[in-house]
């Protein structure tokens, strides 16, 4: 057997496909939480990105900048949660259209 | 090796000031009583570390004039101080010191009054100041969540309100969602330059071709990262449900300081980074500044929320500034320092007046809630009339010179067609803040209120109304100051 690495091109095409993934779960998905889920699956696949150029580079920059989004998605979902669990107090609902009273 | 020079800790005293006296707030809540005095000290607390941030930004002026105005790179080229960064800096500044003087009572009056509110003022600075100064896209990033979050958690401030927790959350999930495609870009970013530095971009652009597909995808993605945080079209749906349900204080702080921080940070990355790649971005710019500009107006003029009214007007600022931006010349550079900080001082105004007309039990939703305003309390009236006019770009107001560079800038650089749009966009804007003026002046309401005067509401609104005319009478000294954030 060759000891062939796996190509960077499909780390690359992973992370734009979980990119994408995570955008159209933004938009299509109904409930708050799976919705909050989405955006954190795309921060993941950022940091995916970011290691993969970070390892052809032979370089920490973008394993640390890994490191910073990872904790911002951590404070984020911790004030993200602390939201949504106010929002389910006052409507009892997780549905984002039911929690639509400002319109145009 | 880490080394911490004093040109670091002078670049970063600022903002470190900003952040430390966040944190004594938030800690020195537990020595003082539970009472509207002990928050009184505490809000004093908070507006001491403005005030020492102020003193230590102008010490940086002072340094910078007396070096000819040559930029002062610290941390290995992350941070930078220049009149750029310190110009937006100061409009921050400004804006947090304001925010937090009319805070005060209206938190009294809304029964939610916690003192992790001005922490949270003060982060929000704090980051403002990492995107105003912030070279790398590490420092960039994290000043832009530091701000971000704190906002998420001021908007949803008034816990009990359905419409704060809509509007909290609403801006949670765009925001977020928004943060996504920036990174992503800046992602693609580093794999082109192997560098998270936006200076280093500018070197690898050139050899990269105008039509590379790669650094096409990075700055359609960035861009939309950025549309999003200055509230333009097609991003811009999370801005009116926000200002409408956040506390009106906090839509005046972020209509101001998050929007100019944005800004700072567009006009960073478009010029510092993508600089060598104008003809890319330009057309996608131009796209988004029309739509924006379309949006925003013809939308504002169906609304009958006075707040989500001048969210819409604010949407159709953005698209103004953006027009700068796309001239490109230093008259366009000078035009959106000048826009923004016009912008600034007539948009907490106007909020403002809205706030101190709910302290007196009017509370100011819709437009008819206006209604013989001019009778009833002809100062405020007045006041209101000087910010829309403002905010419209009539002169002898602020809003005008913002207006007259903009334009200005478009005409010298032969964009004709995107100027005449600008103009009739601001015809159009006429006639919406002209039927809260109407309102005010020319209906009849039978409703009559007590006045219960605030102080600090009163010295705000002296303030921003003093600034509003004074920019608009004598514009020399604030265009000087808008020659500094050029470096000159």
């Amino acid at each position: 057997m060759p000891n062939v690495p796996v190509p960077l091109n499909y780390y690359l095409t992973l992370s734009a496909i979980l990119f994408m993934i995570g955008a159209a779960g933004f938009i299509i998905r109904r409930n708050i939480i799976t919705v909050f889920m989405s955006i954190e699956l795309m921060l993941n696949a950022v940091n995916l990105t970011f290691v993969t150029f970070s390892y052809q580079f032979r370089q920490v920059d973008g394993h640390i900048y890994s490191f910073f989004v990872m904790v911002v998605a951590a404070a984020e979902a911790a004030v993200g949660l602390a939201i949504i669990l106010t929002v389910f107090k006052n409507r009892s609902t997780l549905t984002i259209d039911d929690v639509s009273s400002m319109k145009n | 090796m880490i080394t911490y020079t004093s040109t670091d800790h002078f670049v970063l005293l600022p903002g470190l000031l900003l952040a430390l006296f966040g944190c004594a707030v938030l800690l020195l809540d537990f020595l003082f009583p539970k009472d509207v005095k002990g928050r009184g000290w505490l809000v004093g607390i908070a507006l001491s570390g403005v005030g020492f941030a102020s003193w230590q930004s102008w010490q940086q002026y002072l340094y910078l004039k007396a070096h000819s105005m040559t930029p002062l790179v610290a941390f290995n080229g992350a941070l930078v101080l220049d009149g750029f960064a310190l110009f937006f800096n100061g409009i921050v500044l400004a804006s947090a010191a304001l925010v937090m003087l009319i805070s005060y009572r209206y938190l009294e009056d809304e029964k939610e009054h916690h003192t992790e509110y001005y922490a949270l003022v003060l982060f929000a600075a704090c980051g403002a100041f990492f995107l105003n100064g912030g070279l790398d896209m590490v420092t960039i990033f994290v000043g832009l969540e530091l701000m971000a979050v704190s906002f998420y958690i001021l908007v949803g401030f008034l816990r009990t309100d359905k419409r704060s927790n809509e509007a909290a959350m609403k801006y949670l999930l765009l925001g977020g969602f928004s943060t996504g495609f920036l990174i992503y870009g800046f992602s693609i970013f580093y794999g082109l330059t192997g560098s998270t530095n936006l200076a280093a971009l500018a070197t690898v652009i050139p050899a990269r071709g105008a039509n590379d597909p790669l650094l096409y995808l990075a700055i359609v993605t960035t861009l939309v990262g950025l549309l999003f945080k200055i509230g333009a079209a097609p991003f811009h749906m999370w801005a009116p449900d926000t200002y409408e349900g956040a506390p009106t204080t906090v839509t005046a702080f972020l209509a101001v300081a998050s929007k100019t921080a944005s800004f700072a940070l567009l006009l960073r990355v478009m010029l510092v980074g993508l600089g060598t790649a104008r003809e890319m971005w330009e057309p996608l710019l131009t796209g988004a500044a029309v739509l924006t500009l379309t949006i925003g107006n013809l939308a504002a003029i169906s609304q009958s929320n006075v707040k989500r009214l001048l969210a819409y007007s604010s949407i159709g600022h953005a698209g103004y500034v953006l027009l700068g931006l796309i001239a490109g010349n230093q008259t366009g550079l000078i035009g959106v320092s000048i826009y923004l900080l016009t912008y600034a001082f007539s948009t907490i105004g106007a909020f403002l007046v809205l706030i101190a007309l709910r302290r007196r039990g009017v509370a100011v939703e819709t437009i008819e809630d206006l209604a013989s305003l001019g009778k009833r309390y002809p100062y405020y009236a007045l006041l209101m009339l000087l910010f829309l006019m403002s905010l419209a770009g009539l002169p002898p107001t602020a809003g005008f010179i913002g207006k007259y560079y903009i334009f200005l800038s478009l005409v010298e650089s032969g964009k004709y067609g995107l100027a005449i749009v600008g103009a009739l966009y601001v015809a159009v804007s006429l006639y919406y803040y002209f039927r809260l003026v109407r309102s005010m002046f020319l209906t009849e309401s039978i409703e009559a209120q007590v006045l219960a005067p605030s102080n600090g509401v009163r010295l705000v609104l002296a303030l921003t109304g003093i600034a509003t005319i004074a920019m608009g009478i004598l514009p020399e000294p604030f265009l000087r100051m808008a020659a500094i954030s050029l470096g000159r």
